[in-house]
């Protein structure tokens, strides 16, 4: 089985996860920039998460056999604190590097004004740079969230196809369907959305235009639940080319809208490929 | 050995790169001439749009001395470079951009493409602490460009020297050095024998780079004393 995982911030998890990964069948994922627990005060820490995300954390995936890419984003959650803000100034420089494949995670956290003038910017953003987008929807007052969004992204002009609403439920999944819009769903241990809450989901909708992820971050969340969900699905009697629809041709017709997507592990690092920049993964041995 | 032209490295990229990315690179050189679009966002993209991989092959890399060490990227950078409408201060200002925000290819092509560049004094003011921070780092091939021809021919003797030093001990080879003929003195010529004779102390191998700055019979005279 091929798993390619659509939603990971693997920035925050150990090289024990990327070889759980890889042995669980994820070849590729895609790790969107959101916030990172800790609020950040500058651009400054955003530029260097960012360089992060397109520099070492594709070496550490790419030592495991995973192709990593990235979406580079300023999120809703920050959008709210003005010494975040020009972000949006760095982000033209950013959405034009190579692992990039998306503009996100936008959209709503708590739906204030700053919140819509960032939400609004980045999406002209992705229409200038020819990136699909991945919208969050929020925790609290989700429906209205998912809704709003909708909305916003409508009248932005970009194409529905081009466009992932994540973080879905049984409740806004409808909207987005009708929308035209991919849906995302993240598989998490206790909240949010589980294995069998996903396969009733998918016996209505089909399989068509569905993500599903992890969202795995530095919180209670599980990298591996790709892979549990496709074995519950075909533990419920989807065929495995249904899988795969699932956990590999959506993923890459999404996110391959950005003619930047490389499924096969890149060779990165320097000469060899075990270290890069002079850095490597080994503790001690060298 | 002298920076390459700029018509110099057109010709020997059109060697390499096909229809689409040539059209590509005319359309980013007029458009950063005119400001019809900003040079940030199309340096990132002059590997994905017109290839990777070394600027001339292994035959005319031996005829090329000032082609050899150069990447296809490293080439459209440079061109890159030279179309921005700007100069002295606010040129240096651009580049110090593209190199803060620039991935490890993205700064070579910078520390290469500045010795394309006409020579300004506010250009060497600005990029030179770029080129400082190359050689801090670990990254071999940010070193090899820092010591290519703008780094090499603007650091003052001790960061030369050092940033010699540092190209031996990680293995890159001096002949990626520029200026080393004009610019190897007799402090570096010790600081070399040193190194070879503590590699030779201890039973280790000694790089054969070394031999192109040092005398072996300085080595062998002070293991005898």
């Amino acid at each position: 089985m091929r798993i390619f995982d659509p939603h990971i911030h693997m920035s925050s998890r150990t090289t024990n996860d990327y070889d759980a990964m890889y042995r669980a069948g994820v070849r590729a994922l895609v790790e969107p920039s959101f916030w990172v627990g800790q609020p950040r005060t500058s651009v400054g820490t955003f530029v260097d998460y960012f360089d992060g995300l397109i520099g070492w954390e594709p070496f550490r995936a790419s030592q495991y056999g995973i192709a990593h890419h990235c979406t580079i984003g300023l999120n809703p959650k920050e959008a709210n604190d003005p010494r975040c803000r020009d972000v949006l100034e760095v982000l033209p420089r950013y959405l034009a590097k190579d692992g990039v494949v998306a503009v996100g995670e936008l959209g709503y956290d708590a739906m204030t004004a700053e919140e819509d003038d960032v939400f609004a910017a980045q999406l002209e953003l992705a229409a200038e740079h020819e990136l699909p987008v991945l919208v969050h929807t929020p925790h609290r007052d989700k429906e209205a969230g998912t809704r709003r969004s909708l909305d916003v992204i409508r009248e932005s002009g970009i194409a529905a196809e081009r466009v992932v609403v994540d973080h879905l439920n049984e409740v806004t999944v409808e909207a987005v369907a009708e929308s035209g819009c991919w849906m995302g769903f993240s598989i998490y241990p206790d909240t949010k959305m589980d294995e069998d809450r996903m396969v009733r989901i998918m016996r209505r909708y089909g399989v068509e235009r569905m993500l599903v992820n992890s969202a795995a971050d530095w919180g209670k969340s599980d990298p591996l639940k790709t892979s549990k969900t496709a074995h519950a699905m075909l533990a419920a009697g989807f065929e495995p080319a249904a899988v795969d629809t699932v956990f590999w041709s959506n993923p890459v017709g999404f996110y391959g809208q950005s003619g930047r997507l490389r499924t096969e592990a890149p060779a990165l690092g320097d000469g060899d490929g075990t270290t890069y920049a002079g850095n490597s993964i080994e503790r001690g041995k060298r | 050995m002298t920076a390459p032209k700029p018509a110099e490295l057109r010709a020997a990229l059109d060697e390499r790169i096909d229809e689409a990315a040539g059209r590509w690179l005319d359309e980013a050189l007029a458009d950063i001439a005119t400001g019809m679009r900003a040079i940030g966002t199309l340096f990132p993209a002059a590997g994905r749009k017109c290839g990777r991989g070394p600027l001339v092959d292994d035959v005319a890399a031996v005829e090329s001395e000032t082609l050899r060490s150069w990447n296809s990227e490293d080439a459209v950078r440079a061109l890159l470079l030279t179309a921005l409408p700007l100069t002295g201060a606010e040129l240096g200002t651009e580049i110090s951009a593209l190199y803060r925000y620039g991935d490890a290819a993205e700064k070579r092509g910078v520390l290469r493409g500045a010795g394309v560049l006409r020579e300004e004094p506010e250009l060497v003011d600005s990029v030179l602490p770029l080129v400082r921070d190359a050689l801090r780092s670990n990254d071999t091939g940010l070193i090899a460009a820092g010591m290519a021809e703008f780094g090499a021919e603007h650091l003052d003797a001790p960061a030369y020297r050092q940033g010699v030093l540092k190209c031996v001990f990680l293995g890159i080879p001096l002949r990626d050095v520029f200026g080393l003929p004009e610019r190897a003195d007799s402090e570096l010529a010790r600081m070399l024998t040193d190194y070879a004779r503590e590699r030779s102390a201890a039973g280790r191998e000694i790089p054969n780079d070394v031999w192109l700055v040092v005398d072996p019979t300085q080595l062998h005279s002070a293991e005898e004393a």
